[in-house]
């Protein structure tokens, strides 16, 4: 199965790129643009049929790698 | 003394440290590969070197903290072996859980070289125990994720407790209350973003950093 | 299953129909596709230098001290001490238009590996950039994605970035220029060459897998821009820093064997011209089998892998049995190592994928049998000089000093510069910001100097006059700081050669670097030609960019620009006559772009220059600055901000005052003295036959110049700094 892990910055984290984007969305004209943050994305291929063991195993890969959890949030899709 | 620089894949200040240590130290330092098990018994002072280590890719010194011979570092490190990081070094050290905190992205998203002013804010360590307490010295910054976080809560802990080693006098990346090196609670780990070994010379920038190396003999 | 050729198709190659005719005279057949898309890239102007070989060949490169000229992938110059020295200068223009950030960064990773293909450590990075219009509405996004892009790359890589330039000008407003340049050291025993030699040896590719990068980069750099080449970004290809550290590392570690015969690193056309360029110098032959390579994607045709431009790969001719040691190297540093072909004495290249011969060339087809054209050409028309007195004068030239410190082409650049890493490898004994940067040779005394120089504007108004100037700027900036100028490498930046004006343009600027290198000794050792830099018709200004190096015996021995203490005497070394035409005073405060550039005397250059770096060399003088872009008054400008000292000059009556103070006369340099060692000086240039001249005094906090011209430093200062924070926001 594949996993899509979503990584984000933990809310009052300063997020300078989210910034740059949001005021550069508003200077290419789209006034409705509020509070932008920026993550990352990360799609990992998995040789495992089970969903809850490869629950297990991608939440383990973000507490040890994907994600630092001092700054980050992170959230895991499972799709067959 | 004997040091040893460990080189992750993408170091790339390994050679200008190794330099500094044999400068002040008169002997060789020993170039530790990253790939290896374990550093050798006899060495006094373990170096992590600046540089870009897997790129920087996922998050500045994330992969490089997984390095098979961090296990031996950190081992080293809770045993009383001296770790000296220095800017990626640092972010190795945070990643791998030997300091508190994160370094992220500079507030302004460039990458800043320039020699910067420093506070000497703590004196009792083995690295900074030949300046004197609020004394400013000029080492160079080189990085684009130099920008100190840490919670309050642990803020206050590092400053109520002496382990700011340096602050910057003119803050180049956004960094918590200025903050541009701290100590580990034992205070024979310090991390920096600055780079000391890169001011050892009169004609290359100036010697303040030479003073930080001396201090370890 | 074959393509069928149509005219259509050999357009789209971008081979004109009388190169199509050679093609099939040269094979006897009609291609294959493969072998169209080799022709393509192997004849399109980029690899074949067809329109410029003529003239390029006319250029010194010889010396008592070049190791290697023009032709392998960067020149080698001996600095003694079994010391020499490697670089070039490249140009990734049309790239960094298209996708800036990418564009530069692959730029700086292809001229590094130019030069540790060569068997050295690259130490030092430069880059001569040229912008549209500060406010045009692209150049901000172009000059950030430009400057992140050199950054990423070279800062990850290690490699101080030491010296530039950026200027800014309408005529680049759909061409921008990254021309970038790489200085490496290597040991002169050690020195790598890409000629093939060994029949039945080992062809080995190394590095990053392939994938469909830059299908056509090659070819697109040869190209006229048009609106439609917006569409062609898929095809920009994008770097990789930290495999390019790690192949260097590799490469070094295994040069520092002798298990290698020949290396050519994989630039534009990627495997197509490493395997024919080896192949072709060696006289030899080169086979190939696709099925080896390492692919990022699956399903590659061998057209797409034979012009894939994937960076960081390099191809390597092994001594044979050395396979398994070599590949121990690239395993520790995790990188493919995969051996793809090997050498034979048929002089074709054969390329074969799953079992079937895709492509079968004659090598010389691809090299020496590449057309060659010589384009007609007109001579740039003379212009009509410009009496000084017909210029429009100022009452406060205070204020024009304060104006011009701040303008585009002269502000501070540290906006940029602190965004490389300059100070890594603890070698950078002059950082950015003055005449040459200087890096001390790792472990000795001995240093380099280096500096990029072009003056577009003297190279549009006369292009031999402007390519003289461009060949002696380079050479005074090393001198100034106190370096013995060894030798250059042009990056030759022009438009359209199919049009005869501008073609004239190429090779007036050929005869004017030809005729500085004859008279300065200073020869020409690598280089790069970039044509076709026009958007719809509009060309950009003619840009020859020379790269100098120098060598400083003992860099406890060099000059620095800033005012050191007051009360110095301020001394004008070469002849000051007024030349105002072609000058940033005349642009920008006049808004006037006519009149020959300043005449270059070679003789001059050279008696002033040697007479300058004696002074150097024993102490005399505390400060020196050349004098260029905006004159004296910049010169003394910035010799103030950079001391944060002022000045008092006492200017002389025979001259009307803006041209005494904005003129851009040539081989002039400013320095310091005490005042009894000023006296001497004066003395000693008279004897030289050197003109010399007492300008005034160091001290104080102002700029002031006799007759009621004063400007605080410190307001020059925050004026000069300011330009680029506040363009870039």
């Amino acid at each position: 199965m594949k996993a899509l892990v979503h990584i984000t910055l933990k809310k009052g984290v300063l997020d300078p790129q989210g910034k740059a984007i949001g005021h550069a969305l508003l200077g290419l004209g789209f006034p409705s643009v509020g509070d932008v943050r920026q993550g990352k994305f990360i799609e990992i291929e998995l040789a495992e049929t089970d969903e809850s063991r490869a629950r297990d195993a991608v939440k383990q890969m973000c507490e040890r790698l994907l994600a630092n959890t001092v700054i980050e949030n992170y959230a895991i899709e499972l799709r067959p | 003394m004997n040091s040893a620089v460990i080189v992750f894949p993408a170091s790339n200040c390994d050679r200008d440290a190794a330099d500094a240590l044999a400068k002040v130290t008169g002997k060789p330092s020993r170039m530790v590969w990253h790939g290896d098990a374990s550093v050798p018994d006899d060495i006094d002072l373990i170096v992590l070197p600046g540089g870009f280590s897997y790129g920087d890719y996922l998050r500045t010194g994330a992969m490089a903290a997984h390095s098979p011979i961090m296990k031996d570092v950190v081992r080293r490190a809770k045993a009383g072996t001296p770790v000296l990081g220095i800017c990626n070094g640092f972010q190795i050290l945070c990643e791998a859980g030997l300091l508190p905190g994160v370094l992220m992205r500079n507030a302004n998203l460039k990458f800043v070289c320039r020699p910067v002013p420093l506070v000497v804010e703590e004196t009792q360590s083995m690295y900074t125990r030949n300046y004197a307490k609020g004394e400013a010295i000029t080492v160079p910054v080189a990085h684009g994720e130099g920008n100190y976080f840490a919670d309050e809560e642990t803020l206050d802990q590092l400053e109520g407790e002496g382990r700011v080693a340096f602050r910057y006098v003119d803050n180049p990346n956004g960094s918590a209350r200025n903050i541009a090196g701290i100590l580990s609670e034992n205070r024979r780990i310090l991390g920096l973003m600055p780079h000391p070994e890169r001011v050892c010379d009169p004609l290359t920038g100036g010697t303040d950093g030479k003073r930080l190396f001396e201090a370890l003999l | 299953m074959s393509t069928p050729i149509t005219p259509a198709l050999i357009a789209e190659h971008g081979l004109s129909p009388d190169e199509y005719a050679r093609v099939l005279a040269l094979l006897s057949r009609e291609p294959t596709l493969t072998e169209l898309g080799i022709f393509s890239v192997m004849w399109s102007e980029h690899c074949s230098y067809k329109s410029t070989r003529i003239w390029l060949k006319t250029l010194p490169t010889k010396g008592p001290q070049v190791i290697q000229g023009p032709g392998e992938n960067a020149g080698v110059v001996d600095i003694g001490d079994g010391d020499a020295v490697v670089f070039k200068m490249e140009s990734h223009n049309h790239p960094s238009f298209i996708e800036p950030y990418q564009g530069a960064a692959t730029g700086v990773g292809g001229i590094m590996r130019d030069v540790f293909t060569m068997g050295a450590r690259p130490i030092a990075m430069l880059n001569a950039l040229r912008f549209g219009a500060p406010d045009h509405p692209r150049t901000r996004h172009l000059v950030s994605g430009v400057v992140a892009g050199i950054g990423g790359y070279g800062n990850c890589m290690g490699v101080p970035t030491v010296a530039g330039e950026v200027n800014f000008h309408p005529a680049y407003n759909g061409n921008i220029l990254v021309n970038a340049m790489c200085v490496g050291l290597a040991r002169t025993d050690k020195i790598f060459y890409s000629a093939a030699s060994g029949v039945g040896s080992p062809v080995v590719y190394v590095g990053s897998k392939t994938g469909r990068d830059g299908i056509h980069g090659a070819t697109m750099a040869s190209a006229e821009f048009d609106d439609a080449s917006e569409e062609k970004r898929p095809t920009v290809q994008v770097g990789d820093p930290f495999t390019e550290k790690l192949l260097l590392e590799a490469c070094l570690e295994l040069m520092a064997s002798d298990a290698i015969i020949a290396i050519q690193d994989m630039g534009a056309a990627g495997l197509t011209s490493s395997s024919a360029e080896m192949a072709s110098k060696g006289n030899l032959g080169i086979e190939l089998d696709l099925d080896h390579v390492p692919q990022r994607e699956a399903g590659m045709t061998a057209y797409e892998m034979m012009l894939s431009e994937s960076q960081e790969r390099m191809l390597v001719i092994l001594k044979p049995g050395r396979e398994a040691e070599a590949k121990k190297i690239f395993d520790k540093w995790e990188l493919d190592f995969a051996v793809i072909g090997r050498v034979t004495d048929t002089r074709r290249l054969v390329v074969r994928h799953k079992g079937e011969v895709m492509a079968d060339i004659p090598v010389m087809a691809l090299a020496d049998e590449a057309p060659l054209y010589e384009r007609p050409f007109v001579q740039t028309p003379k212009r009509e000089p410009i009496d000084p007195l017909s210029v429009p004068q100022q009452n406060d030239y205070g204020a024009t000093i304060l104006t011009l410190v701040a303008s585009p082409d002269l502000a501070s650049r540290r906006w940029v510069w602190e965004q490389y890493d300059h100070s890594v490898m603890a070698d950078t004994v002059q950082p950015p910001g003055g005449d040459a940067a200087i890096v001390r040779v790792h472990g000795t005394l001995k240093g380099l100097a280096m500096t990029s120089d072009v003056t577009p504007r003297y190279c549009l108004a006369d292009p031999v006059g402007g390519g003289k100037q461009a060949v002696a700027e380079t050479w005074r900036n090393i001198t100034a700081v106190g370096g013995v100028p060894l030798a250059y490498t042009d990056n030759m930046n022009f438009g359209n050669p199919q049009r005869p004006e501008i073609m004239g343009q190429f090779v007036g600027a050929i005869e004017g670097l030809r005729e500085a290198g004859l008279a300065l000794a200073y020869p020409v050792v690598s280089g790069n030609c970039s044509l076709y830099n026009e958007t719809n018709g509009q060309g950009i200004l003619p840009t020859p960019t020379i790269g100098g190096v120098g060598l400083i015996a003992d860099v406890r021995k060099t000059a620095t620009m800033p005012f050191k203490s007051a009360g110095e005497i301020i001394l004008l070394i070469g002849e000051t006559r007024g030349h105002l035409g072609a000058s940033i005073y005349l642009r920008d405060i006049c808004g006037r772009e006519d009149g020959p550039p300043p005449p270059v005397d070679l003789a001059a250059e050279r008696r002033n220059g040697d007479f300058v770096r004696g002074l150097i060399a024993s102490g005399r003088v505390t400060a020196v600055h050349d004098c260029s872009d905006g004159g004296l008054a910049l010169t003394l400008a910035e010799m103030a901000m950079a001391g944060g000292l002022g000045a008092a000059i006492e200017p002389p009556k025979d001259l009307p005052l803006h041209a005494f103070l904005f003129g851009e006369d040539q081989a002039r340099y400013v320095l310091t003295a005490s005042a009894p060692q000023a006296d001497a000086i004066l003395a000693d240039a008279e004897r030289a036959g050197v003109p010399a001249l007492r300008l005034g005094e160091t001290g104080g906090a102002a700029l002031t110049i006799r007759g009621g011209h004063t400007v605080a430093i410190a307001a020059l200062k925050a004026a000069h700094e300011d330009f680029f924070p506040k363009l870039m926001g």
